[in-house]
């Protein structure tokens, strides 16, 4: 039973989408997401490394032996998680600055080592960049979400930009960790409402 | 048994595969994150210290090997001249080194400015060597000669209340600066000379 390209896209959009269903990937997130830029950043960072992962565990997946997978997971994960980090010093250093540590730690994230090899390991290189390619994005775009209500209510910006009036007292508890922790709840207590529901 | 060279074989490929591919982007991308830093950590003060040059400061610099290591300095032209040169040195702080950068004209070794680019102090007490202006601004104009000191020392640098002991690693690191300027200027002054 092989489901479509589209499908196996798709589901991460809304399915499994990662910080809401698969509830994985949650130490960056609930780090990076002060600013949407820096959420945006970071998403444009996880598509690029699940995507170029799950295609090289896909391509290898038949010469890689079982009993060190891991290892080789590892090896593929960190040498994308380097590329980028590289990448983002020579082209995008203040976001560098700004992400810091948390872009070599999508090395031990779980989300591109567990689609390795819940899915890549066991898939072809097509399935595997939708794959990739629709969790990655879906991930971005919660970070996105997420940072947009802890940057609107917690510093009156978004994307850097004023969006009410002078008088705005800004709700520091959003931009703060527990801030963080509260919002990702009540968005994961809608998604599972809804989920529920449909 | 060929299950084992197996794994042996695969993973020894794969890591030099990656290890190839990552030194190379290194390579590659080196002096590229070597400007972006300069731009963005040390650029502002450069900046500062240098303010109203006719020329970029950071693209134009160069470098001089004192020991081991290679010093950068950034030229600065005023008037048509490329005498002021910025450069840094370091000081213990109270949390870690002191990074500062020294602007100081070479016609007559006087000060033009001094600035913090990184620093590991407490923030609100120690930072304020990086933020308060008034700190930074006694140091000008001062002939960049000798030892530095603050006042406690018998020195004359006057040290932020409560911030002691970044106030004397900065002192120190002026003094350092000191040494390293006296002994580099006729080599400074023949590298200026390629500036004008």
């Amino acid at each position: 039973m092989a489901k479509s390209v589209t499908q196996e896209f798709t589901k991460g959009l809304w399915k499994e989408i990662p910080p809401f269903r698969l509830v994985l990937g949650l130490c960056p997130t609930l780090a990076v997401t002060k600013s949407v830029e820096n959420a945006i950043g970071m998403g444009v960072a996880v598509i690029f490394v699940l995507v170029g992962s799950n295609v090289l565990v896909a391509m290898l997946r038949k010469i890689i032996p079982s009993k060190v997978r891991i290892a080789c997971f590892i090896i593929v994960v960190a040498t994308f998680v380097t590329v980028v980090e590289l990448l983002m010093q020579a082209y995008t250093y203040p976001l560098f600055l700004k992400l810091g540590i948390f872009i070599p730690l999508i090395v031990v994230n779980c989300i591109p080592l567990g689609r390795a090899e819940a899915f890549a390991y066991k898939n072809g290189i097509i399935p595997s960049f939708a794959d990739g390619l629709g969790l990655g994005i879906g991930y971005a775009m919660s970070l996105t979400v997420l940072a947009a209500v802890r940057e609107i209510f917690g510093s009156g910006t978004f994307y850097g930009n004023q969006v009410f009036g002078p008088s705005f007292q800004p709700f520091n508890f959003m931009v703060e960790a527990p801030g963080a922790f509260v919002c990702l709840g009540l968005m994961l207590c809608v998604m599972n409402f809804i989920g529920k529901k449909g | 048994m060929r299950e084992m060279l197996k794994m042996i074989i695969v993973l020894t490929a794969l890591c030099s595969f990656s290890g190839g591919l990552l030194a190379a982007l290194r390579n590659e991308t080196m002096e590229k994150i070597e400007n972006q830093q300069l731009e963005f950590v040390k650029g502002p003060a450069i900046r500062d210290i240098l303010k109203g040059s006719a020329n970029d400061p950071i693209a134009d610099r160069f470098k001089i090997k004192v020991g081991e290591t290679e010093k950068s300095f950034f030229v600065g032209k005023f008037d048509g001249k490329a005498e002021t040169v910025a450069f840094e040195s370091t000081g213990k702080g109270f949390g870690g080194d002191i990074g500062l950068m020294i602007g100081v004209n070479v016609a007559d070794d006087k000060i033009v400015g001094i600035g913090v680019t990184t620093h590991s102090e407490t923030p609100g007490i120690g930072s304020r060597a990086k933020t308060d202006p008034r700190f930074a601004a006694q140091f000008k104009g001062l002939p960049l000669t000798g030892d530095f000191k603050v006042k406690n020392d018998g020195g004359k640098v006057d040290a932020i209340s409560g911030a002691t002991v970044t106030s004397k690693g900065v002192a120190v690191a002026v003094t350092e600066a000191a040494k390293a300027y006296t002994s580099l200027k006729p080599e400074l002054a023949e590298k200026l000379k390629g500036f004008k």
